[in-house]
């Protein structure tokens, strides 16, 4: 009886919001999608009061009044824990090699720490603004535009005169002798560390290949120390070689630029001469 | 000894200060330091200006003391002091200094190469000259009638060099 007044309570109780639901037209599709995430109306507390803080009926009583053993929810499947059952590899097998040759070995991919620190890293302050290089803002010069003739000051090709092609994402400008004209290749130069002249080729229609950035031109360092000190020193490259890209890539942006070198007269013996002060002049009062 | 005096009517050379450059007629004297000083054409107002930052020039204009900025200026243009000065040498050498200093990088070594060309030729009647009077034995010989069509070369190409880029 009680349990039959108990499920005859529970029915009414659920189907009563129910009806008040399913009468109210415009609330009908929330009450379904409701029905689906929430847990229905709020049924009111089962466990009559004794007195304040104190409830008629325990713990367990109370999980069998409300039928929690019937209401055990899981969080719903989410992708990522679909994806999450592909676990990633933890261990690859390598062969043996050496003494014992033959057989193969399983070793961890993802391997401890091989040291803990006695003392844990304090937590830095937050700073503000400090950004790392590559975030930070790139500026140009007005006077450098694409085009401009640029005297070099430092380098190995100081004092000579060359076109400006474009600035590269870090900031360095791409630049180029043209190399037939004064042994300059494409290369990278530092904006302060150069003259922009007033000079400026028309560069409008010429295209630079997309693939000369930053990386493009990074010099290339060996690292492979395998503890025998006496051979660092003749594994890492001390010749720059030039590959044939390099070639290439210089071929196609000098033909193009070199056509319109030739039209202006007298540019190309500009550009093959280099920049000297001599006595009785004064950088301050040139105009370049 | 002194050939341009500070008369009513004489045409001044402003040489330094807010009006430095210009061309301005002097109208009245006020005092040992000070003329009272006038430039229609030149964009300089009736006012008083010392002695010390105007420079004689070789005009003269027709009017009488303390005439009015219109008979100057009238006097001006019968003149046709702004043609005629900047036909003088000394308007020249101006007009060179500032071109000379607004020269780009471009510019100076088009005059180099002009300046070298042309002393090559130069050199190379010279030596010519030198060698025909060598060997005739020693006979004075004329140099002047070749340079001077090279030197009308020269500031052609110079005058070329500087006015092609702008």
């Amino acid at each position: 009886m009680a349990g039959e007044t108990a499920a005859g309570e529970k029915k009414p109780g659920e189907k009563a919001p129910g009806k008040k639901k399913t009468g109210e037209k415009p609330a009908e599709q929330k009450a379904v999608g409701e029905k689906k995430k929430k847990v229905k109306k709020h049924h009111a507390s089962r466990n009559p009061v004794l007195a304040r803080g104190i409830g008629r009926y325990s713990r367990s009583a109370m999980y069998a009044r409300k039928a929690l053993y019937k209401r055990k929810y899981t969080a719903p499947e989410t992708k990522i824990e679909k994806k999450k059952k592909e676990k990633p590899r933890a261990t690859i097998t390598k062969p043996v090699g050496g003494d014992k040759n033959g057989g193969s070995r399983v070793v961890k991919i993802r391997k401890m720490p091989r040291y803990y620190p006695t003392e844990d890293v304090p937590r830095k302050l937050l700073s503000h603004g400090k950004k790392p290089f590559c975030q930070h803002k790139r500026r140009l010069r007005a006077s450098i535009t694409p085009g401009t003739v640029l005297i070099l000051l430092t380098g190995r090709h100081r004092g000579k005169r060359v076109v400006f092609l474009k600035q590269l994402g870090t900031g360095l400008l791409l630049v180029t002798g043209p190399l037939v004209i004064n042994r300059v290749p494409l290369r990278r130069a530092h904006q302060k560390f150069v003259i922009a002249t007033s000079t400026k080729v028309d560069i409008s229609g010429v295209k630079i290949p997309k693939h000369l950035t930053d990386a493009y031109f990074k010099k290339k360092r060996l690292r492979k120390p395998k503890h025998q000190e006496g051979e660092i020193f003749d594994t890492e490259k001390e010749k720059y070689e030039i590959t044939e890209q390099r070639k290439s890539d210089q071929k196609a942006v000098d033909s193009q630029i070199l056509a319109r070198i030739k039209k202006v007269p007298q540019l190309r013996g500009y550009l093959r001469s280099t920049f000297c002060l001599s006595n009785g002049v004064y950088p301050h009062k040139l105009v370049f | 000894v002194f050939k341009r005096f500070v008369e009513i009517g004489r045409v001044a050379f402003i040489s330094f200060g807010p009006h430095a450059g210009k061309l301005v007629a002097i109208v009245d004297v006020i005092d040992q330091n000070r003329a009272l000083v006038d430039g229609p054409c030149s964009g300089v107002r009736r006012q008083a200006m010392p002695f010390k930052c105007m420079q004689l020039t070789d005009f003269v204009l027709k009017f009488p003391h303390s005439a009015r900025q219109k008979c100057v200026r009238l006097a001006w243009e019968k003149e046709n002091i702004n043609e005629k000065w900047a036909a003088t040498r000394w308007a020249k050498k101006i007009e060179a200094r500032e071109k000379k200093a607004k020269m780009t990088d471009f510019d100076r070594y088009k005059v180099m190469k002009a300046k070298r060309m042309r002393n090559r030729i130069i050199k190379h009647e010279m030596k010519k000259l030198q060698k025909m009077s060598s060997k005739k034995g020693k006979k004075p010989k004329k140099q002047e009638k070749p340079e001077k069509p090279e030197k009308g070369q020269k500031s052609e190409k110079v005058r070329k060099a500087q006015k092609a880029p702008k």
